[in-house]
C-alpha cells in the first residue's frame, strides 16, 4: 500500500477556512490527507502546537492565515509570519525537513489556491515519506 | 465525564454521496463520552432539529456535535438549538464534513476515512468545552453610509426613513455618483437627472440625513454597534456654512482645470461646482488649478465673494462619528483602457470610451448633447466596441453585465441624434433583465448593425487622414473585416474602485479574484460581509445595472436596520482572559493587542482584559510565556485534544 500522509491544518477562520470552503462549494478535488483546525487567527498558533503536531505524528502541518496586510484583526498574522518564520527554523535547525512545515496565506477567495496548495504539499510529503523524527509512539 | 450526541448529516447525497454517513455515526458511537449518534437525512431541518432537542433532554446531553456543512453555514442555527434547549450554545461544535469532505472528493472510502479523523477531533475538543457568557452592549442607532452615488443615496432615504440617523459620506464635492452623468438609462430611456436629481434633493432635505460632502473615512475603530469612524473633511477652501451659492466666484475666476465631472472633455474654472444640479449647490476650490495657489496672487473670487465665504487659509478637519452599522456604496470605476494600446484609445481623438460618450450625450455636458468629434465634426460612421478588458482572460476575466445594455442605448442616441452608420462589434449579446431583450429587439429595427465578433483592432486609415480603421473578425461568415469609421466607442470593463483596496482593509473586508467586496455568502448574505454590522451594496460588490444596485440598496439598508432598530445586541462570548495566579506582568499582551483590549494594572503587577474591545483572535494567549492568558473557546487545551483526535486517525 502506498504511503498516505496524516497532515495536519490550522486555519484563520477569515481566510483560509473560508478559501477551504470556496474550494468545496466549487467541487475543487484536492486529496484526502489534511485534517483541518479551525482558529480565528494565525495569531493565535502558539509554536508549541506545532511541535505538538509532529509529536502527535503529522507528516506535515501547514498553516494557513490571510495575506499579509489583510488580517482580519489588522495585525495578527504579521505576527504570525514572524512567529511561525522562527518555528521553521527550529524544526529544521531539530532536524526536521525543511519540507514539513509550510506558512501559506490564503485569501477568501483563492479557493483555487486552497485546492493547489494542498495537492501540492500532499506530494511533496509523500515523497519525504513518514515523519518519525518528533513523533512519541503511543 | 461530559454526554456528547452525534448528530450527522447526509445533506441529501451531498454529504452521504461520498461519505458513509451510517458508518460514521456507527463509528461516533464507539468514541469517548458519546452517548448517543445518529444520521438523519437535513439536520438543519424542523425535523432533524427537534430529533436533536428531543436526543438533549432524553439523554440529558451536555455536548453537541453535528457533523455537517461548515461551520459559517450553519452554526448559528443549531446553536439556537442548543439555546432552545437549554444548554450553553457554546457547547456545540460543528463538524465540517461537506465543504471540506465530501465536495473535494469523489472517493467513498477517503472521504469517509477523513470524517472520521475530523470527527474524532471534535470530541476530543467537545469533551473539554465550557459554556460562556454573551455579552450584551449598547447599540447606537446611526447608520454611515459610504458613497453618495445612487445606491448610497437610496440607502441613505430609506433608512431616514424609518427614523434613524444617518451620515452619508461622499468623496466628491457633490452626491450622485456615476448615475448624475448619464444621459438616458436603458432600457427605458428615463432622463438620468429627472429619476435622480429629486432623490439627491431629497437627501438634502432630509432631517435624518448629515450629508458630508469631500469627505473620506480616514479610521474606522469599535465593532458592531458601536463603530467609532473618523472622517476627513478635505478643505474646501470656501466656508459652505457661509455660501449661499451664488456662484458669482465662479464667474470671476480665470483658473482652468480639468473637469472630472466631463471625463476630461473639457475645462472648468478652478472654483466650481461639476455640474448645474449638483448636491450641494456649493462650489470647492481645487488647489491644482487655483492660480492664487500656483502663483500667490488673485484672489478675485475672494473679491466677488459678498459672504466672505472664501477661506484659502481652510485646513481639512477630522469628525469623529458613531455609528451602529455601515453601508458602503463606494461604486465602481471605468477600466483604464490606455494599456490597452491595440485600441488606441488615448492616441487617436476619435476613440472614445463609454463614460465620455455618456457626457456627449448630457445635454449639460460638454458639447451641449451634440455628438461632435473633438475637431467639432459630427460622425458619419461609429463603431461601439463590446468586452474591451472583460470577458479576457488577460484582462478581467468578469462579465462587466451592463455593457451590452449601454451599448445598445448608445446606439439608439446616435442614430437619435446623427445620420450616422452604427456598427456593434460583441461576442454575445447578454440581455437578461426585465425589458432588456425587447429593448434589444427594437434596437435591431433601428438599422444598426451588428457584426459577431470582438473588436480586434483600431488603427488610422492610411487612405483617409483622421479616420480610423476597426479590425475584427466576423465569427458568423468567418471573414476578417476592416471597417472605416468616424468614431470608435470602447466598452469598457467595470472594475473596482482605485482605492477600492484601502477601503476593505480600513473596514476588514475581504475582495474577491477582481478585487470587489467580497459578500459573505453569495447566495445566502450577498450584502453582509465577514465584518459584522458592516454591509455592502451595488457595484462595489461586482457590476450591475441600476434596477439591481438600488435594490440592493434597499436590501442593506434593511440589513442595517436590523441591528440599530435595537438597544442593546448579544456580542460573541469567545473573548481572552487573564488568570491573575500565573500572569508575570511582562505586558507582551498590552504591545500586541490590535485593540488596545489587555492594560497592565501596575498595583496588582497583572495584564487585565477589558472584553468591551476585545474581539478573540487570540494573538494575546500566544505571546503569553506564562500561559496566563486564556483564549476562551480556543484554548491551548481545546486545540491540542482536537489535534491529537485528528492525528489518531
Amino acid at each position: 500500500m502506498s504511503f498516505e500522509p496524516k497532515i495536519l491544518g490550522i486555519a484563520c477562520n477569515w481566510c483560509t477556512y473560508t478559501g477551504a470552503d470556496l474550494a468545496g462549494t466549487t467541487r475543487l478535488q484536492y486529496p484526502q490527507n489534511l485534517r483541518v483546525v479551525r482558529v480565528m487567527c494565525s495569531s493565535r498558533i502558539n509554536p508549541s502546537f506545532i511541535f505538538r503536531a509532529f509529536q502527535l505524528g503529522a507528516d506535515g502541518v501547514l498553516v494557513g492565515g490571510c495575506h499579509p496586510g489583510d488580517c482580519h484583526y489588522n495585525t495578527g498574522n504579521l505576527y504570525a509570519r514572524r512567529r511561525l518564520a522562527v518555528t521553521k527554523k527550529i524544526l529544521e535547525f531539530s532536524g526536521l525537513e525543511s519540507g514539513r512545515f509550510r506558512v501559506e496565506w490564503i485569501s477568501a477567495s483563492e479557493g483555487n489556491k486552497f485546492a493547489e496548495v494542498v495537492t501540492e504539499f500532499t506530494e511533496q510529503i509523500k515523497k519525504l515519506g513518514p515523519q518519525i523524527k518528533f513523533k512519541i509512539s503511543q | 465525564m461530559s454526554r456528547i450526541g452525534v448528530f450527522v448529516c447526509h445533506c441529501g447525497l451531498n454529504i452521504a454521496k461520498t461519505v458513509r454517513v451510517s458508518e460514521l455515526a456507527e463509528f461516533a458511537a464507539t468514541l469517548p463520552d458519546v452517548v448517543v449518534a445518529k444520521d438523519y437525512k437535513f439536520m438543519c431541518s424542523t425535523p432533524g432539529q427537534e430529533m436533536i432537542v428531543n436526543d438533549i433532554k432524553q439523554h440529558k446531553l451536555d455536548r453537541i456535535i453535528v457533523t455537517a456543512c461548515s461551520p459559517l453555514m450553519h452554526e448559528q442555527t443549531f446553536r439556537k438549538v442548543l439555546t432552545a434547549s437549554g444548554l450553553n450554545q457554546y457547547l456545540l461544535t460543528i463538524v465540517n464534513i461537506r465543504e471540506q469532505v465530501s465536495w473535494v472528493t469523489h472517493d467513498i472510502e477517503e472521504g469517509t476515512a477523513k470524517a472520521k479523523a475530523l470527527l474524532n477531533g471534535a470530541v476530543y475538543r467537545a469533551r473539554l468545552l465550557a459554556p460562556l457568557t454573551s455579552r450584551v452592549i449598547d447599540v447606537n442607532p446611526n447608520v454611515m453610509v459610504v458613497g453618495g452615488g445612487i445606491a448610497g443615496i437610496q440607502a441613505a432615504l430609506e433608512l431616514a426613513n424609518t427614523g434613524k440617523k444617518v451620515y452619508l459620506i461622499e468623496k466628491n464635492s457633490t452626491i450622485g455618483g456615476h448615475m448624475a452623468q448619464f444621459d438616458k438609462t436603458f432600457p427605458t430611456l428615463d432622463c438620468s437627472a429627472c429619476i435622480l436629481t429629486p432623490k439627491m434633493d431629497s437627501v438634502l432635505q432630509h432631517k435624518n440625513i448629515t450629508m458630508m460632502t469631500s469627505c473620506e473615512v480616514s479610521e474606522v475603530k469599535g465593532f458592531v454597534g458601536n463603530f467609532d469612524i473618523t472622517i476627513r473633511q478635505k478643505a474646501r477652501y470656501v466656508d459652505h456654512s457661509k455660501c449661499n451659492a451664488c456662484l458669482s466666484c465662479t464667474e470671476k475666476c480665470p483658473g482652468k482645470g480639468t473637469s472630472e465631472w466631463d471625463e476630461s472633455l473639457v475645462k472648468r474654472k478652478a472654483i466650481y461646482i461639476p455640474f448645474p444640479q449638483a448636491v450641494p449647490q456649493k462650489p470647492i476650490i481645487d488647489k491644482e488649478s487655483c492660480t492664487f495657489f500656483k502663483k500667490g496672487k488673485c484672489r478675485l473670487c475672494e473679491k466677488a465673494c459678498e459672504q466672505k465665504a472664501i477661506d484659502f487659509e481652510q485646513q481639512d478637519t477630522f469628525v469623529q462619528v458613531k455609528v451602529g452599522a455601515v453601508i458602503l456604496a463606494t461604486g465602481f470605476d471605468l477600466m483604464d483602457t490606455k494599456p490597452l494600446v491595440q485600441y488606441g484609445y488615448g492616441k487617436y481623438p476619435g476613440v472614445y470610451n463609454a463614460l465620455e460618450v455618456e457626457r456627449l450625450f448630457n445635454s449639460a455636458g460638454p458639447t451641449g448633447g451634440k455628438v461632435t468629434l473633438r475637431d467639432g465634426s459630427e460622425p458619419k460612421s461609429i463603431a461601439i466596441l463590446h468586452c474591451i478588458g472583460s470577458r479576457d482572460k488577460n484582462n478581467h476575466e468578469h462579465c462587466s453585465r451592463v455593457c451590452c445594455m449601454y451599448s445598445l442605448k448608445f446606439s439608439h442616441l446616435f442614430k437619435e441624434k446623427t445620420s450616422a452608420d452604427v456598427y456593434h462589434f460583441y461576442i454575445d449579446m447578454r440581455a437578461a433583465g426585465k425589458g432588456y431583450e425587447e429593448f434589444y429587439n427594437r434596437i435591431i429595427e433601428e438599422d444598426v448593425k451588428f457584426i459577431r465578433g470582438k473588436g480586434a483592432r483600431v488603427t488610422q486609415s492610411a487612405d483617409e487622414p483622421g479616420r480610423l480603421v476597426v479590425e475584427a473578425e466576423d465569427t458568423i461568415t468567418g471573414k476578417f473585416i476592416k471597417l472605416p469609421v468616424d468614431m470608435v466607442v470602447l466598452s469598457s470593463a467595470i472594475v473596482p474602485r482605485a482605492d477600492a483596496r484601502d477601503i476593505a482593509r480600513l473596514f476588514n473586508l475581504s475582495t474577491d479574484k477582481q478585487g470587489f467586496f467580497m459578500e459573505r455568502h453569495p447566495k445566502l448574505a450577498p450584502l453582509s460581509t465577514m465584518s459584522e454590522g458592516i454591509f455592502i451594496a451595488g457595484a462595489c460588490q461586482s457590476p450591475k445595472d441600476i434596477p439591481d444596485t438600488v435594490a440592493q440598496a434597499y436590501g442593506a439598508a434593511a440589513e442595517a436596520l436590523t441591528i440599530v432598530v435595537k438597544d442593546k445586541m448579544e456580542l460573541e462570548a469567545t473573548t481572552a482572559m487573564v488568570n491573575p495566579a500565573s500572569c508575570c506582568g511582562c505586558q507582551n499582551c498590552v504591545r500586541v493587542c490590535p485593540y488596545g483590549a489587555p492594560s497592565y494594572n501596575a498595583e496588582k503587577r497583572v495584564s487585565e482584559i477589558n472584553e468591551a474591545l476585545c474581539k478573540g483572535c487570540g494573538l494575546c494567549a500566544s505571546v503569553c510565556p506564562s500561559s496566563a492568558i486564556i483564549a476562551r473557546h480556543f484554548t491551548n487545551d481545546q486545540v491540542l485534544a482536537e489535534m491529537e483526535g485528528l492525528m489518531e486517525f
